[in-house]
């Protein structure tokens, strides 16, 4: 069985990013890039489907420039085969990025295709669904157990309110949420190996996918500030302050 | 014009989320259409018919839509959409789930979790958890959009009356099936409908202690909520948790206890009208955003809380 592991590269889950001074964009001189966390619980749960027999070879695949070739060599050292990169400047959006991962997919014939539920910059929650729905799989987003057993897979997901298991045909779509594994750290002997795997480049243009962004971002600005309050030194002073100045309870 | 809002249910109520769902399609149209699409789910169409600004009601009743499966109801959707400039729902797992395979069907762009709107193509949505908020314009022509309920009032859901249309059409796509739910049953409101909601956090130190917060909820009729350092450390499951990857909420009075701050969970409860941290580190991030803070050893204030109130 072939798994296609899907990754992105983003701001490290630790940095507070800034909108730029003229509100173009997030200012992202000089700052840390990571693989989104999302995507690592990916890389993990494929990792845990190959050493426990279901797997045999996973694919990671990004679509960026060629800096994103760091995320990949980190999925190459957590456990990945192979690695390809569809290079492109162009800031694609989720529709876009799911043109061309489908473009693979037609060419990899993957099994089960796992993706982070979102990415940490742009927080949209939309490639896994689209790419399910350019090739007609079905989709288990949000996923806290993976099981696959006769060309299904049976996941339990987080939704609103509880958990919900369903059963899915294969091949599939699984996005992960954050309690599916704890990912493990390459070791050092895994990342001097993973320099030597096979990691492909394909330009995006020679794909012939249309991927220009349908979406404008106009300006990026921060936050409304909410105003810090008092302080307050005991329980019945704050009980004070909730009843007869907040007035939200009696 | 016309919007079509897609109604957040459970087949037994209509989910209020709907309500603030209707009042942004409010701000791009004039005319507004709801999808009920359900199982045995005619009661959910008579409450969304009460919604004022709604002309019409399509009511879809039939077990492929019974448990949600966003494989038939995004081709559902998809197929009734001729008719409209704009598709909402709100940004619930639901919601999340089923909108962008209408957005790739469609081959338009989706517009995820809106906090406001400039114009009929321009919007305001969170990015970076809540650290910057981008305006984006859509040149899409059909804008799937979901949308960030606590962003918008609820609609008035009494005073309407519109007409209900039954829908024959039914599609089972047949590659996925619903296996089962585990839906945590409680007393308590939900935690996106809560009036009032007290959360906690790693400085609870275990799920037991969870308990502490429980008499305060009972008392105050309020949700109980979780940082992600709670979630992530196994003290409650994940549907408790508040923030960018959890749930959205802006409860009158919201309650931080032995919660630090960080920004992802700030993003997801910093809407909230009235906000108490308790925390025994004065230097914790909470203390910025909140209204009243009190700096004390959870373990002592949470019982004295619990029996002035």
């Amino acid at each position: 069985m072939k798994v296609l592991v899907p990754i992105k590269r983003v701001v490290d889950y630790n940095v507070k990013v800034r909108p730029k001074s003229d509100e173009s964009g997030v200012d992202l001189n000089n700052v840390k890039m990571a693989m989104n966390p999302f995507c690592e619980i990916a890389v993990e749960e494929a990792v845990k489907l190959k050493e426990a027999g279901s797997a045999d070879e996973i694919i990671a695949v990004t679509i960026g420039t060629s800096a994103s070739q760091e995320q990949l060599r980190t999925a190459l050292a957590l456990g990945a085969d192979r690695a390809i990169l569809i290079e492109t400047d162009v800031e694609a959006d989720p529709l876009g990025i799911s043109k061309l991962l489908k473009a693979i997919v037609e060419k990899e014939s993957p099994d089960l295709i796992i993706l982070g539920k979102q990415a940490i910059d742009g927080d949209n929650n939309q490639t896994g669904q689209m790419l399910g729905a350019l090739l007609g799989y079905p989709q288990a987003t949000f996923a806290s157990e993976v099981n696959l057993e006769d060309g299904k897979a049976i996941v339990t997901r987080e939704i609103d309110g509880g958990l919900q298991t369903i059963s899915i045909n294969m091949p599939a779509i699984v996005t992960t949420d954050l309690r599916l594994n704890e990912p493990r750290y390459a070791s050092l002997p895994n990342i001097m190996k993973a320099k030597s795997k096979p990691l492909d480049v394909i330009a995006a243009a020679d794909l012939g996918i249309d991927i220009a962004p349908r979406m404008t971002t106009l300006k990026v600005s921060l936050p409304a500030q909410r105003e810090a309050g008092i302080m307050v030194e005991t329980v019945d002073e704050l009980l004070d302050k909730l009843k007869n100045e907040a007035k939200v309870i009696s | 014009m016309t919007a079509l809002v897609i109604a957040e249910h459970n087949n037994e109520e209509l989910k209020p989320v709907t309500l603030n769902t209707v009042t942004a399609a409010q701000a791009l149209d004039q005319d507004i259409h709801i999808l009920v699409a359900g199982f045995s789910c005619s009661n959910i169409a008579e409450s969304a018919s009460k919604i004022n600004g709604v002309s019409k009601v399509l009511l879809v009743d039939s077990t492929e839509y019974e448990n949600f499966l966003a494989e038939n109801i995004s081709v559902l959707i998809s197929n009734i959409s001729g008719d409209y400039d704009y598709i909402l729902a709100p940004t619930t797992t639901n919601g999340k789930n089923v909108m962008p395979r209408v957005a790739a069907l469609l081959d338009v762009c989706q517009i995820s979790d809106i906090s406001a709107i400039d114009s009929s193509d321009t919007f305001q949505r969170p990015i970076y958890a809540g650290n910057c908020i981008a305006t984006v314009q859509s040149n899409d022509s059909k804008k799937v959009i979901t949308v960030r309920t606590t962003g918008f009032d609820p609609a008035n859901g009494e005073s309407g009356s519109a007409e209900i249309i039954t829908l024959t059409e039914v599609n089972d796509a047949g590659i996925s099936q619903f296996v089962k739910e585990e839906i945590a049953q409680s007393d308590r409101p939900e935690l996106t409908a809560a009036d009032v909601i007290i959360s906690g956090g790693r400085g609870m130190q275990n799920g037991e202690n969870f308990s502490l917060l429980e008499g305060i909820a009972d008392k105050l009729g309020a949700a109980i909520g979780a940082s992600r350092a709670a979630v992530d450390s196994g003290f409650v499951p994940n549907d408790y948790q508040v923030g960018q990857t959890g749930k959205i909420v802006a409860p009158d009075l919201y309650i931080a206890v032995g919660i630090s701050g960080a920004i992802q969970h700030l993003a997801g409860m910093k809407d909230s009208k009235v906000i108490v941290a308790i925390n025994k580190d004065e230097d914790a991030p909470i203390f910025q955003v909140a209204d009243y803070g009190l700096v004390a050893d959870l373990f002592e204030a949470m019982p004295e809380l619990e029996s002035k109130i």
